[in-house]
């Protein structure tokens, strides 16, 4: 959607500053609009989400610094130059992008809000703009009940400035600097932690925040458990949801919907697994390796 | 101490359309008294009306975000640069 608004304002590009995932998807979206990019990402990114970034002809740009840092530079960047950043200068439209999460949850469970969502937190906007999306719909009787959801927000022990301002019963940010393997949600001073604090306490929901080997055993978990491979962000959302269960904030007769917001290829090294078996191409090899573990009929 | 406050486009308004201007100061609290003295309203559209930073501007002191240092207390240098940074969030309504 910002990129379209950048088309429509006749931009020279567009950029982002971005903890990994956003730089992937301006980068290809700039690509199939025919736009120049450029993509400022904090020094430190994984390798993983800059290739996928790269590979779209995008000027990636990497910053000393945080991501707080990268975002204070595009800001004054885009006071200079006709380009526009999605989540600067375009975020009215990149936000109302972030809305059709709203949609698509309402739309996937037969035009019914959950009654429990689950959100990884950066800046605090995707979980913000999910609650405007399910109360548009209701306001214009797309849904077949009056949304009740409950907003549950999820952050790393290492930056989570949102949890705690939640745990404070706040809305009030104390920025932080963070120090996390979930880099994608490594913003220490969340431009919509207002916003996002203030929904989750409004919607009588609740936000908690998981350690690195929570965040590692939440990727294996959803992996093995439903065969879906997420990176860090997903796994600080299903470590956290398991917490909110264990805490009784859950309500496990409802319908819960976990965000799971990017594909764990891009972050490979936030898990541990051990190197595979390595056998010879020979029957009895392999017999003498599954011994005790596989039943041979 | 000379030092140099980056004005944020929207606050050029005040400046006559200044994005840099020296003032001589000690603290941040001096470098904002000096510039609502020079340019009289600007102030109110940086600080709320019990004197502390409004919620979404943030400032910065030789790139070090104020709320990390001594927020209005924090000390400046000669030559320091101090940049005020509106926060760009919202559109949840």
């Amino acid at each position: 959607m910002a990129v379209n608004k950048a088309l429509e304002f006749k931009l020279e590009a567009v950029g982002c500053a971005s903890t990994g995932n956003l730089a992937n998807s301006v980068a290809a979206q700039a690509a199939a609009a025919g736009i120049a990019s450029y993509i400022l990402i904090p020094e430190s990114l994984e390798r993983s989400k800059i290739t996928a970034t790269q590979i779209y002809g995008a000027r990636v740009i990497a910053v000393r610094g945080n991501y707080d840092d990268v975002n204070r530079l595009c800001a004054q960047i885009a006071e200079r130059h006709p380009w526009g950043f999605v989540n600067v200068n375009l975020r009215p439209f990149y936000a109302e992008g972030s809305k059709t999460m709203g949609f698509e949850i309402a739309e996937q469970l037969g035009w019914r809000a959950p009654t429990s969502i689950i959100v990884p937190m950066a800046g605090g906007a995707l979980l913000s703009k999910i609650h405007k999306g399910l109360g548009e719909l209701e306001r214009v009787g797309l849904l077949k009940e009056p949304v009740k959801t409950k907003l549950y927000g999820a952050q790393a022990v290492g930056c989570n400035p949102i949890v705690d301002a939640v745990r404070r019963k706040s809305i009030d940010i104390r920025p932080v600097k963070p120090n996390t393997i979930a880099k994608s949600l490594a913003i220490g001073n969340p431009a919509d932690g207002y916003y996002a604090s203030g929904f989750i306490q409004s919607t009588g929901g609740w936000a908690d925040d998981a350690t690195d080997p929570e965040i590692s055993e939440g990727i294996s978990l959803l992996a093995e458990t439903q065969g879906i491979y997420t990176e860090t962000a997903g796994g600080v959302s299903i470590a956290v949801l398991k917490k909110l269960v264990d805490q009784g904030h859950i309500d496990r007769r409802g319908i819960t919907v976990v965000a799971i917001t990017g594909n764990g290829l891009k972050t490979p090294e936030a898990v541990a697994l051990n190197t595979p078996d390595a056998i010879d191409a020979k029957i009895e090899a392999f017999e003498r390796l599954v011994e005790g573990v596989a039943h041979v009929a | 101490m000379s030092l140099k406050v980056v004005i944020p486009t929207p606050l050029r308004k005040h400046t006559g359309g200044a994005e840099i201007v020296e003032v001589e100061a000690g603290t941040l609290k001096e470098v904002l008294d000096r510039l609502d003295n020079k340019f009289p309203g600007i102030r109110n559209s940086v600080c709320d009306d019990s004197g502390g930073l409004r919620r979404f501007i943030n400032v910065y002191v030789d790139g070090e975000d104020v709320r990390f240092l001594q927020n209005l207390s924090t000390p400046a240098k000669d030559g320091s640069e101090v940049a005020i940074v509106p926060a760009i969030s919202g559109g949840v309504r």
